[in-house]
C-alpha cells in the first residue's frame, strides 16, 4: 500500500465515518432555517431568519455568554501559567519522579467533571466557613469558583500543549546563553519563553474554548449565576427550539472560518511541501493567501448576514398557517358530519380531538429543575423528610 | 516527613533554583503547588470529609452533632429505612448500568476509531492528512449540549431519522431511539470520538511502515498484519485513548440528561439530584466518591489485565 492512496472499501470507510462526524451537524444547521417551530427538515416550511432574530433577543443567553467569556479569560490567565510552570518541571526532573509526577498531573483530565466541580464548590464553602466569610464573598462567587474549578483539567490540557512543544526544544541553547554570561532568569525569559510562544498562543486559545464548552463542572460550581452551557442546556431541557440550532449555525460557522484561514496560513508557511494546489500559479497563491481567505470569509458571513436581515418569511409563514387552518377545518367538518350521523344512536361518542397534528411528538419538554439555582451553604436539613428527594421518586420526570 | 525526605525535598528545591534562578524556581513551585495542591488535592480531601458527615445545617457544623458516619456509604449499600429489600438495587444497578453503558461506548469508539487512525497515520499523505484530520478537529468545537441536541433532532419520535424511515416505508410506527437508549449511546460515542481517534494515530504514526511490509511480504493477511503487528505496537496508544473515553463517558452529565430516557439514570444524574434538587451535600459527595474509586479501579484493574503502565495515558 502506498501513501496518498487507499482501496475503495478505505475510502467507502471514511466517508462513512465522515457521515457520522458531520450528518448531525449538516441536519441541525438545516433545521435552524426552517420556521417549523419543532427542529425538522421534513415537512419543510419556510425558509426563515427568525430564529436567529430570536437568538439576538435572548438576554438570558447573552448575558450567559458574557459571563462566559469573563469565565474563559480568567481560566486563560490562570491555568497557562501553571501548564507551562508543570511542563517546565516535568521536563527538568530525574527519570524515577517522572512518571508519578505526570501522573499527578494527568489525574484531573480523567476526573469525572462532576467531582471536579462538587468538590470545588465543598472546599471553598469550608473555607468562607472557616474563616467566616459571609455569602456576598468571593468563595460564594460563581466566577471565582468556575474559574478554579476549570483550571484543575484545562491546567492539565495547556500542559500537554508545551510538553509536546518542549521536547523539541535544544536544551544546549539555554546553556550556551548560561556560557556567554545570562542569568537563568535572563536565559528562560530570553531563550526558552521565546521558543514557547507559539504553544503559550495554542494553549491560551485552547484553554478558552475549553472553558466555554465546560459543562458538568460549570453547572456545579457556577451556583446562582448562569453561563453560555448552563443557559443552553436549560434551553434544551425545556424544549427543543430551532433558536437552539440557530446557535449551533453560528459556531459551525465561526469554527469553520477559522479553521480554514488557519489552515491557509499554515500551507502558506508550508508551501515548499507537495500540496494539493500547485503554488507555483500567482493566482492560486494570492487566492490561498490568509488574508485573502479571511477576505473571502468575511464576504460570504457579511452576505448571510444581510441576507439574514433583508429575508422576509412572513408570507410564506402566514401561507402554511392558512394552509394548517383549512386542514383543522376540514377534520372539525368530517368530525360534525359523523357527529351528525351518530347523533341519534350514540350522542356520547364524540370522537377524540386530532389535536397534536403538528405537536413535536413525544418530545414533551422536561419539567426540569433549573441548574444552579440552590444558594452556597445551602446545606440545611430539607424540611421535607429526605426520602422525597430520593432520586428514585425523581426518576420518572428526569431531574 | 522523615529527614532522608527532607533532604530529598531540600536537594530538589536547590537543583530547581541553581538551575532557573530563584525568580523562575519561584514561579514554578508556587503554579505546581497551587495547582495540585489548592485546585486538585484539598477539594478532593474536602470532598472525601464530607461524604462521612451528617446532613447538618450551617449552623451545626463543627457544633456536638458534627461526627463522622458511614450514614451516606451505608445509605447506597441498603437504601433508606423505607426499602423493605437487604440492599440497594435501585442505585447500585444505575451504578452498574453506567459502568456499563461506559464499557460498551468504549468499545464502539475503539471499533470505529481504529480504521480511522490507522489510514490516517499510514495511507494518507501531508495535504490530504492535514484536511482529514482538520475535518476531525471542526466537529469538537461544537459544545457538548448543541451535539447531544443534534443527536435529539435525528432520533426524536418526529426526528429526522424517524420520519425517514417511516417515508421509506421501513417501518410502521416511529421507533423510540431515546427510551432505547440508542440516540444516548450514539451521541456518548460520537462526544469521544476525538479522545479515541488521536492516541490511537499518535501511536500508529510512530510505527514503522517497513515492519507492515515485512509482515505482508511474508505472507501475512490483512488480519494477521493488524492482529500482530499493529495491535501489539499502538497497545499504549489503545489503553490511553480507552482510559480517557471510558472515564469521560462514565462521568458524562449533559447528554444523558437530554439524550437519556425518561426512566434512564447516569450515576452522575443522582449525584446531581443529591446535590441539587436533594440538597443533601455529603450524600453527594459520598455518591461522587463512589462514582470515582470504582471507576479508577475499574481502569487499574484493565490495565493490570492487559498490562499497560498508567504512564502510558495523554500520550
Amino acid at each position: 500500500m502506498n501513501r496518498g492512496s487507499f482501496s475503495i472499501s478505505a475510502g467507502l470507510y471514511l466517508l462513512l465515518f465522515f457521515t457520522y462526524l458531520f450528518g448531525p451537524l449538516a441536519v441541525m444547521v438545516v433545521t435552524a432555517f426552517n420556521s417549523a417551530s419543532f427542529p425538522r427538515v421534513a415537512p419543510w416550511e419556510c425558509l426563515t431568519s427568525g430564529w436567529f432574530a430570536k437568538l439576538a433577543t435572548d438576554d438570558r443567553l447573552l448575558e450567559g455568554i458574557g459571563t462566559s467569556v469573563i469565565i474563559g479569560l480568567g481560566v486563560v490567565v490562570v491555568a497557562v501559567p501553571i501548564g507551562l510552570a508543570a511542563a517546565i518541571m516535568l521536563s527538568q526532573v530525574g527519570p524515577r519522579v517522572r512518571p508519578l509526577l505526570y501522573t499527578a498531573f494527568i489525574a484531573p483530565i480523567l476526573t469525572p467533571g462532576v467531582v471536579i466541580g462538587l468538590s470545588t464548590l465543598i472546599f471553598w464553602d469550608r473555607v468562607a466557613l472557616m474563616i467566616g466569610a459571609d455569602y456576598d464573598s468571593l468563595f460564594y462567587d460563581g466566577v471565582f469558583l468556575t474559574i478554579a474549578g476549570q483550571v484543575t483539567f484545562i491546567s492539565a490540557y495547556s500542559m500537554l500543549v508545551f510538553l509536546s512543544r518542549i521536547q523539541r526544544f535544544d536544551a544546549t541553547l539555554t546553556e550556551a546563553a548560561l556560557d556567554m554570561g545570562a542569568t537563568p532568569t535572563q536565559a528562560f525569559v530570553k531563550v526558552l519563553l521565546p521558543f514557547m510562544a507559539p504553544a503559550i498562543a495554542s494553549a491560551a486559545v485552547l484553554a478558552f474554548l475549553a472553558s466555554m464548552e465546560n459543562y458538568n463542572t460549570t453547572v456545579f460550581t457556577v451556583v446562582a449565576d448562569s453561563t453560555f452551557t448552563t443557559v443552553l442546556a436549560g434551553k434544551v431541557r425545556y424544549g427543543l427550539d430551532p433558536s437552539i440550532s440557530a446557535v449551533a449555525v453560528i459556531i459551525v460557522a465561526t469554527t469553520l472560518v477559522l479553521a480554514l484561514i488557519f489552515e491557509a496560513a499554515k500551507r502558506r508557511s508550508a508551501r515548499g511541501e507537495a500540496g494539493l494546489l500547485p503554488m507555483d500559479r500567482p493566482f492560486i497563491r494570492a487566492i490561498s493567501h490568509p488574508a485573502a481567505v479571511a477576505a473571502l470569509m468575511l464576504v460570504l458571513v457579511g452576505g448571510g448576514v444581510a441576507w439574514g436581515t433583508s429575508h422576509d418569511s412572513s408570507a410564506c409563514e402566514q401561507s402554511i398557517l392558512d394552509g394548517k387552518r383549512a386542514v383543522q377545518r376540514e377534520l372539525q367538518e368530517k368530525r360534525q358530519e359523523l357527529h351528525r350521523q351518530n347523533a341519534p344512536a350514540a350522542p356520547s361518542t364524540a370522537p377524540a380531538a386530532p389535536g397534536g397534528v403538528f405537536a413535536p411528538g413525544n418530545i414533551a419538554p422536561k419539567p426540569a429543575a433549573p441548574g444552579g439555582v440552590f444558594a452556597p451553604g445551602n446545606i440545611a436539613p430539607a424540611p421535607a423528610p429526605s426520602r422525597i428527594f430520593s432520586p428514585g421518586n425523581l426518576a420518572p420526570s428526569g431531574s | 516527613m522523615s529527614g532522608a525526605h527532607k533532604s530529598a525535598t531540600r536537594g530538589f528545591a536547590k537543583r530547581m533554583v541553581d538551575r532557573n534562578g530563584l525568580p523562575v524556581a519561584i514561579y514554578l513551585g508556587v503554579a505546581v503547588t497551587v495547582w495540585v495542591l489548592l485546585l486538585v488535592l484539598l477539594p478532593q480531601l474536602a470532598m472525601l470529609d464530607i461524604s462521612f458527615r451528617h446532613n447538618l445545617p450551617p449552623s451545626g457544623i463543627g457544633g456536638p452533632e458534627d461526627v463522622y458516619t458511614l450514614e451516606h456509604y451505608r445509605y447506597f449499600a441498603i437504601g433508606g429505612e423505607a426499602n423493605a429489600d437487604s440492599w440497594n438495587g435501585l442505585d447500585i444497578g444505575v451504578l452498574f448500568k453506567t459502568l456499563f453503558a461506559a464499557l460498551m461506548v468504549t468499545l464502539i469508539d475503539l471499533a470505529i476509531c481504529y480504521p480511522v487512525a490507522y489510514l490516517l497515520a499510514k495511507s494518507t499523505s501531508g495535504a490530504a492528512g492535514r484536511i482529514l484530520i482538520l475535518a476531525l478537529i471542526v466537529p469538537f468545537w461544537v459544545n457538548e449540549i448543541l451535539r447531544a441536541f443534534a443527536f435529539r433532532i435525528l432520533f426524536g419520535a418526529t426526528g429526522v431519522i424517524n420520519e425517514a424511515g417511516l417515508g421509506l416505508g421501513l417501518w410502521d410506527l416511529p421507533i423510540d431511539f431515546i427510551g432505547q437508549d440508542i440516540a444516548l449511546y450514539a451521541g456518548l460515542s460520537y462526544a469521544y470520538i476525538l479522545l479515541m481517534i488521536f492516541p490511537l494515530y499518535n501511536a500508529i504514526e510512530s510505527l514503522d511502515t517497513n515492519q507492515i511490509e515485512a509482515a505482508r511480504d511474508m505472507g501475512a493477511t490483512t488480519i494477521q498484519v493488524h492482529c500482530k503487528v499493529v495491535i501489539p505496537y499502538a497497545k499504549p496508544g489503545i489503553a490511553s485513548g480507552m482510559t480517557m473515553v471510558f472515564m469521560l463517558s462514565a462521568g458524562a452529565l449533559a447528554a444523558p440528561q437530554i439524550l437519556g430516557g425518561p426512566s434512564n439514570l447516569w450515576f452522575t444524574q443522582l449525584v446531581y439530584q443529591w446535590f441539587n434538587s436533594g440538597g443533601n451535600w455529603p450524600r453527594g459527595s459520598a455518591y461522587a466518591i463512589i462514582l470515582l474509586v470504582v471507576c479508577i479501579s475499574f481502569v487499574m484493574l484493565m490495565m493490570r489485565l492487559f498490562k499497560v503502565s498508567i504512564g502510558a495515558i495523554g500520550r
